[in-house]
């Protein structure tokens, strides 16, 4: 059901946790079927230097939010709001077409922490 | 690596004395059962001996009574809309339960598009219903009860007995679902009072898309397929004749060896539910602690979710399944997990484990052993915890209802 890929994320999430007292944190709910993620930034000069992510989901979530974290470390703030579902997914080679909606939690993940960290400059 | 198989509610393996049966009536013995010549008649006695093994094994007290079927789903199809549309002139009424299969609840659904009403009764915490429920329900036009006797999910064992003797005293034809507690408790049509029970091959070591409904004699049924004159009309088409020898002779061996399995299994099942529950924090038990089916295990467990554990536990060669949201396809927590009270959240955690005759006390421990730390692993990458719930403070509202239900037990806790 699953590419190599997002069974190696699944099975070695990178940047499993949580960033002590971050410069930014997004967390989202997956309204289609009640999945929550977690991200913690840590950015110096617009670069995210850190990222970590916590996920409550399915294999799909845990792998996207583990390969979401990987695209987005040393991008700059920017570059990371590149990043969407989409291209999480073409990074994972592709998810089960029932699980496309579990990739939308993990780019909105990373956009809820930028903007968090993005208001705060502001504030 | 070992390799456990725990989902014996969702399928069986084909036991190798019942394959042996039935391949003689794929290729030797390949007539009709309609045919009058040597053929034909050998197919027509092994179908006929089936039949008597089926009548045996649920205390049917003549053969007739017994039609096989395509599967488990068609024979509850059979019997509930067969019954319903015999009965319209009588009224339009069913009574079912929440926790039902969805082979039931879908068909009622149906029948509810077709003008039936139906009353779905809500379970209790451990998923049964009472005869007293039952009762209060039923009203002058009420034509069917339609009650599982053991649920697939969780395993609870439903009080039939008492469910049929309301429905005896009304008058009103009762069904029962007991697809998952043939071959693993006693089932007797006489005992259980039931008109109608369905039940399918391949939860019993028999092969798949095989079924069978027992109908008691006298019960106003129609026919809801039509065709040849198979089955005495009551399932045209031309006999599954190696499926049918499969069937029989599954339930004969299940039968057999029911209370040597039952004994031995509801042991491990004890252990299991005494040790996770000691092992591992926030676990709920799913379904009666005592009266549930004895090789049936279901918990949930809190702040995780079941497809990721279900994927874990595949990696160490251990085979189980979860009714979560994540691994329905429709994205929608199990039925059953909603209607016995647990919220999304929790429902998202749940574990269904189902042993069957080859599993030993070391499948039993090496469980007990892999579980805890994909459990401690899947937990420290939540961000859920106990009294901790990011998302109810921020700008997720998926779990909102959830949220304050958490809030409300820790505070009481404290
Ligand atoms: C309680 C119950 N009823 C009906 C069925 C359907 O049986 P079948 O798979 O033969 O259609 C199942 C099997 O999943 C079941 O567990
Ligand atoms: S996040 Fe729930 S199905 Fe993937």
């Amino acid at each position: 059901m699953y590419s190599e890929k997002v069974m190696d994320h699944f099975t070695n999430p990178r940047n499993v946790g949580e960033i002590e007292n971050p410069d930014g944190v997004g967390q989202v709910g997956n309204p289609s079927c009640g999945d929550i993620m977690k991200i913690t930034l840590r950015v110096e000069d617009n670069v995210i230097k850190d990222i970590k992510f916590k996920t409550f989901g399915c294999g799909a979530a845990v792998a996207t939010s583990s390969m979401v974290t990987e695209m987005a470390m040393g991008k700059t703030i920017e570059e990371a709001l590149q990043i969407t579902n989409k291209s999480v997914a073409e990074a994972l080679e592709g998810l089960p077409p029932a699980k496309m909606h579990c990739s939308n939690l993990a780019a909105d993940a990373l956009k809820a922490a930028i903007e968090d960290y993005l208001k705060k400059q502001n504030a | 690596m070992r390799k456990v198989y725990f989902d014996h509610s969702a399928t069986t393996p084909v036991d190798p004395a019942v394959a042996e049966e039935m391949m003689k009536y794929l290729t030797e013995h390949f007539g009709n059962p309609s045919s009058i010549h040597a053929f034909g008649r050998e197919a027509r006695k092994a179908v006929e001996k089936a039949r008597q093994q089926v009548a045996t094994a649920i205390g049917a007290s003549s053969v007739g009574e017994i039609a096989f079927t395509g599967t488990g789903t068609e024979a509850d199809n059979m019997a509930i809309r067969g019954v319903a549309y015999a009965n319209r002139h009588k009224g339009n009424h069913i009574i079912t339960s929440a926790v039902e299969h969805s082979a039931v609840l879908n068909c009622c659904k149906q029948l509810e598009r077709e003008g039936f009403s139906v009353t779905v009764l809500p379970p209790d915490q451990y998923g049964r219903v009472t005869a007293q429920q039952v009762a209060d329900a039923i009203t002058d036009k009420t034509i069917l009860i339609t009650i599982m006797h053991a649920n697939n999910e969780i395993g609870t064992i439903m009080p039939i007995k008492e469910i049929s003797e309301v429905a005896r005293e009304r008058k009103i034809i009762f069904h029962t679902d007991a697809v998952q507690s043939v071959g693993k408790i006693h089932v007797n049509v006489d005992e259980l009072g039931v008109d109608l029970l369905t039940l399918s091959g391949h939860k019993i070591y028999g092969p798949k898309g095989v079924g069978a409904m027992y109908i008691r004699k006298g019960t106003f049924w129609h026919p809801i397929m039509f065709g040849g004159g198979q089955e005495r009309r009551r399932r045209p088409g031309t006999e599954n004749v190696a499926g049918i020898v499969g069937l029989g002779k599954a339930v004969e061996l299940a039968t057999q060896r029911m209370h040597a399995d039952a004994e031995r299994l509801s042991k491990y099942r004890d252990r299991i539910i005494s040790k996770v529950l000691e092992k591992i924090p926030h676990t709920i038990l799913t379904g009666h602690p005592k009266e549930r089916l004895p090789n049936h295990v279901s918990f949930c467990f809190r702040f995780i979710e079941g497809e990721s554990m279900l994927l874990m536990l595949d990696m160490k060669g251990i085979a189980i399944s979860s009714g979560s949201a994540c691994t329905s396809g429709s994205l929608e927590p199990s039925h059953v997990l909603t209607a016995i009270g647990l919220s999304k959240e929790v429902a998202h955690g749940s574990l269904r484990l189902t042993m069957g005759k080859d599993n030993t006390e070391e499948d039993v421990e090496y469980f007990l052993e892999t579980l805890p730390p994909i459990i401690e692993r899947l937990r420290a990458m939540s961000p859920l915890s106990e009294g901790c719930n990011p998302c109810a403070c921020s700008t997720c509202t998926v779990h909102e209802e959830d949220h304050h239900h958490d809030h409300g037990e820790i505070e009481e806790e404290f």
